[in-house]
């Protein structure tokens, strides 16, 4: 087995691991962090791609590892805007989970300004 | 192998890059003065829609712009045939009148320098439109990858701009799904890569072999979008998101900012993934979209409140987005019939977006009006605001498919499609959609109807000219019916399809 | 051998991915979660992509590791209230059973891929002369690719008045992140009053580099960010208000300064986003050294987050 596809098994398992998280976990920086696990094994199979294509004197195809710094960098700003979101939200209500009911049924008898 | 670039080509850059440029100097004038970047932005950004309409309908053929000289597979080229154009046209159409209407809610008040709900409405604004376009142009699957982030950073912020609780909430399930179905979506592009070599929607048409790694590609970059979408069984996240919004907001999101996801499916179904998905997907896909329209519809009967009633209709209307697929695919495969699909599913996407819009605009002056939104207590609105009541019942009519609306042609082209390729079951479907939606729109038009408390008055008094904004929409909506007279610009690029006068 | 090195690496960034998952508090968690972002790195570099092992160690385990810790600092009094929320065991059985069958669908993909693989390694080698750069990561993302990282500027950007818009009304227009405090004698301000002209160097020195090596704007960018953030965290400066033009004008000239360079392009060079022949190394080192500052900005406001405090 070539280690090109020892870590795209490994990316694989990131990604499982990652789901398991997102759908257990109830607090949502717990999702988050799931979710950027997703991202990391989602980012280990584009990068073994990129070394599969290793070739004229490179040692990893360049537009792939491109492809990567981008999308790593985006994942941060979603991390980002994420946090703010939850941080907002511990701010407001004192909690960090998303409850399993639809909040907008408390606005029925409450009016507030639009 | 080069791509020319062709005529008009760099109008395709400045769709996007105008918006883009526009937060940017709206960021650093800030304060009221953002708003009228905005408002500057979004007249060139529709005049630039309407003379691309009119470069492409001059060429007859799709407007390519190869960025920085580099042609794929090395470089990114933008590239916008006829189904992209006419999204871009009814984007910066619908945008338009949502910002004249939002001129009266996110003014910024006099005595404050910058008030953090206008500005943030109109930067927020301008971003969507910005990334709807690169949406709609983009020729590149990756460049598309980094369109959806930002149309997701562009609309989550939206969904939470009152700053309530359960708007917060509603933002975090949707950024979490969005999220989510972005990172499918970028695994989908990077087994692409590997298999094929490029990331070019033309050259991987011509590359993509009908195997197994492009079927599972295919699954997961749909599944994805799905998810992006809101389709049935993925629409949790859309009824809190997009009812908790401002209503300018709910507009925008549920008019336009969905369509982008949607549209991505049909680029690649149908340009990408077109020797490849089985025509069994298509049924699932269309399933997905029945479930949708059938249960959609039911919820939006039982809501107590407007906003929300509004929200699970577009649940079901997209729906309808879904049932071209199998349609365009039809056992017949007779060209003509699946153009007419297509035709149908992008007429319905614009016939909606001006519905929806003019929908949500009307229960947001009707929540102004009234103090509350609850669909039981709705008496009076009809004296209150007429205009604006007639406008939520042509919207209405769209969605039911009433004749001369856009929504009833193109009802008509998808039931002639399905009917010339003999699957009779979504025409059931689709009657039993159009029969829901009227019930429920009857029942909010009949309450309103109902006079009010002798000694009622009106919580505020909404300016005329946003119920004429409204209205307008509406009408626009109603009367969309006619571009079954005007050549039908959605055939023009399609590979295999030539331009054929409609009719 | 090299099995062997890449198995205990394996074992490592896993067995840490399956402790921030289970750790049963958020804090534990996330401290994990850095190790795991710096073996993630090692496996970059184990793969070859250098730039990436940079990008990664600087952004998606430093920076985001520094985000996540902080929040889940803020978020400690949530703990109690979290413990008490055990899932069902039917959740976790069907979380198992989703999980697993997604990493079967990835597995099978990465087992899928052909032998021979499709590359563009030779297009770019082929074509990089005309770039003017020696690094082929430079050449896709400022010259073949360069929309995508122009894109990818204003994504930041978006991210940041996303951000921006949750901040509460009364603190519209304020300074993000809770008032300095600053203990003189402490080491943390040591650190940061010694550190940043280093810091500041070497961001520098790995801009320039980047032209021909591995390195660039985003590396160095993330540099200047640590080494602001350092000197807000020592409290020896306060966190710009928001409403502040030239910090506004900071974040934008990055992205204004790119989309101005694109279209001399069009009217110079032919297409949106060329280089006037012969030129474009210095066109494009023009445009790094315009958004490093910008990134950096971006990037440290997207850390300390939305105003909170109004200005007085």
């Amino acid at each position: 087995m070539t280690s090109t596809t020892f870590f795209g098994l490994c990316a694989a398992a990131l990604v499982g691991l990652g789901c398991y998280g997102l759908i257990v976990n109830a607090q949502l920086l717990r999702k988050l962090l799931a979710f950027n696990l997703i991202g990391h094994g989602v980012f280990l199979v584009c990068a073994i791609i990129a070394h599969r294509g290793a070739a004229d004197g490179l040692g990893g195809d360049p537009v792939p590892q491109a492809l990567l710094i981008t999308a790593i960098v985006v994942a941060f700003a979603a991390s980002a805007l994420a946090v703010a979101l939850i941080l907002r939200l511990f701010e407001e209500t004192g909690s960090a989970s998303l409850t399993r009911s639809d909040g907008l049924a408390k606005s029925d008898t409450a009016e507030q300004e639009h | 192998m080069t791509t020319p670039t062709t005529g008009g080509g760099l109008l395709l850059v400045l769709t996007v890059l105008l918006p883009v440029v526009g937060v940017l100097l709206g960021l650093v004038v800030g304060g009221r003065h953002a708003q009228r970047v905005a408002l500057v932005t979004l007249l060139l950004g529709l005049a630039i829609a309407v003379a691309l309409t009119g470069q492409l309908m001059h060429s007859g053929e799709a407007v390519v712009y190869v960025l920085g000289g580099w042609s794929p597979p090395l470089g990114v080229a933008l590239r916008a045939d006829g189904i992209s154009i006419v999204m871009i046209l009814a984007v910066a159409v619908v945008v338009a009148f949502i910002a004249i209407y939002a001129c009266g809610n996110f003014g910024t008040p006099a005595g404050v320098r910058e008030a953090r709900r206008p500005v943030m409405f109109w930067l927020l604004l301008l971003a969507i439109t910005g990334s709807l376009n690169l949406v709609f142009v983009s020729g590149d699957v990756f460049t598309l990858y980094v369109a959806l982030e930002l149309l997701t950073f562009a609309a989550v912020p939206l969904v939470s701009l009152d700053g309530r609780a359960e708007t917060l909430q509603a933002a975090l399930r949707y950024l979490l799904y969005a999220l989510l179905g972005s990172m499918l979506y970028l695994l989908g592009i990077f087994l692409l890569y590997g298999a094929y070599g490029t990331l070019d929607i033309a050259l991987l048409a011509q590359r993509i072999q009908p195997e197994t790694l492009a079927w599972a590609a295919a699954a997961l970059m749909t599944a994805g979008l799905l998810a992006k979408t809101a389709l049935f069984p993925l629409h949790l996240w859309l009824p809190p998101a997009h009812a908790g919004a401002p209503a300018a907001a709910s507009a925008v999101l549920s008019a336009l900012v969905i369509k982008g996801a949607w549209f991505l499916v049909v680029r690649l179904w149908f340009d990408v993934f077109a020797g490849v998905v089985a025509p069994r997907s298509m049924q699932l896909l269309a399933a997905m979209g029945a479930a949708a329209i059938l249960i959609g519809n039911v919820v939006a009967l039982q809501q107590a409140r407007l906003k929300l009633l509004i929200a699970y209709s577009t649940v079901a209307q997209i729906g309808y987005l879904f049932l071209m697929f199998p349609l365009a695919a039809g056992l017949n495969a007779a060209q003509l019939d699946s153009a007419a699909a297509v035709s149908g599913g992008m007429l319905q996407a614009i016939s909606h977006a001006t519905a929806k819009a003019a929908m949500f605009m009307a229960a947001g002056l009707i929540y102004v009006t009234l103090g509350h939104d609850r669909v039981a207590d709705l008496r009076g609105v009809g004296r209150a605001l007429p205009m604006t009541l007639v406008a939520f019942a042509l919207g209405g009519a769209s969605l039911i498919g009433l004749p001369p609306s856009g929504g009833f042609f193109a009802k008509w082209l998808l039931l002639s499609a399905a009917l010339a390729s003999m699957q009779w079951w979504w025409v059931a479907v689709m009657i039993a959609g159009g029969l829901l939606t009227s019930a429920y729109v009857f029942m909010v038009v009949v309450r309103a109807l109902q006079p009010a408390e002798p000694d009622w008055k009106p919580r505020t008094r909404v300016p005329r000219y946003q119920q004429g904004v409204v209205l307008a929409l509406a009408v626009c909506s109603f009367l969309l019916g006619v571009v079954a007279w005007c050549p039908d610009v959605t055939r023009i690029g399609r590979p295999g399809l030539s331009v054929v006068e409609a009719r | 051998m090299t099995l062997a090195l890449d198995s205990a690496l394996a074992l490592l960034f896993l067995g840490l991915a399956t402790w921030t998952i289970f750790a049963r508090e958020t804090f534990a968690s996330v401290a994990g979660f850095l190790p795991y972002g710096l073996l993630l790195t090692a496996v970059w570099l184990r793969l070859a992509a250098i730039d990436v092992a940079m990008t990664e160690a600087a952004i998606g385990a430093g920076l985001t590791g520094v985000l996540l810790v902080g929040a889940a600092a803020r978020l400690r009094s949530t703990e109690a209230a979290a413990a008490a929320e055990r899932p069902r065991v039917l959740t976790r059985l069907l979380a198992a059973i989703v999980s697993i069958a997604v990493a079967g669908v990835v597995a099978v993909c990465v087992l899928l891929l052909p032998p021979s693989a499709p590359t563009l390694a030779p297009e770019v080698v082929a074509n990089i002369a005309a770039t003017g750069v020696g690094n082929p990561i430079t050449a896709v993302l400022l010259s073949f690719r360069a929309m995508d990282t122009l894109l990818e500027a204003v994504v930041l950007l978006f991210a940041l008045i996303g951000v921006w818009s949750l901040a509460p009304d009364r603190a519209w227009g304020g300074r993000p992140g809770p008032a300095p405090v600053s203990d003189p004698n402490g080491t943390l301000t040591y650190l940061a009053r010694v550190l940043p002209p280093i810091g500041i160097v070497v961001a520098v020195y790995i801009l320039w580099v980047g032209a021909d090596d591995p390195g660039g704007k985003f590396q160095g960018a993330t540099i200047l960010a640590a080494m602001w953030l350092l000197v807000l965290m020592a409290g020896l400066a306060d966190a710009p208000p928001v409403s502040g033009r030239g910090l506004r004008t900071g974040l934008i000239i990055g992205p204004a300064i790119f989309i101005a360079i694109g279209c001399l392009g069009a009217v110079t060079a032919g297409a949106f986003l060329a280089y006037p022949q012969g030129h474009a190394k210095l066109w494009i080192i023009v445009i790094e050294v315009a958004l490093m500052p910008s990134l950096a900005i971006t990037l440290v406001l997207l850390l300390v987050g939305a105003p909170q405090r109004a200005m007085t």
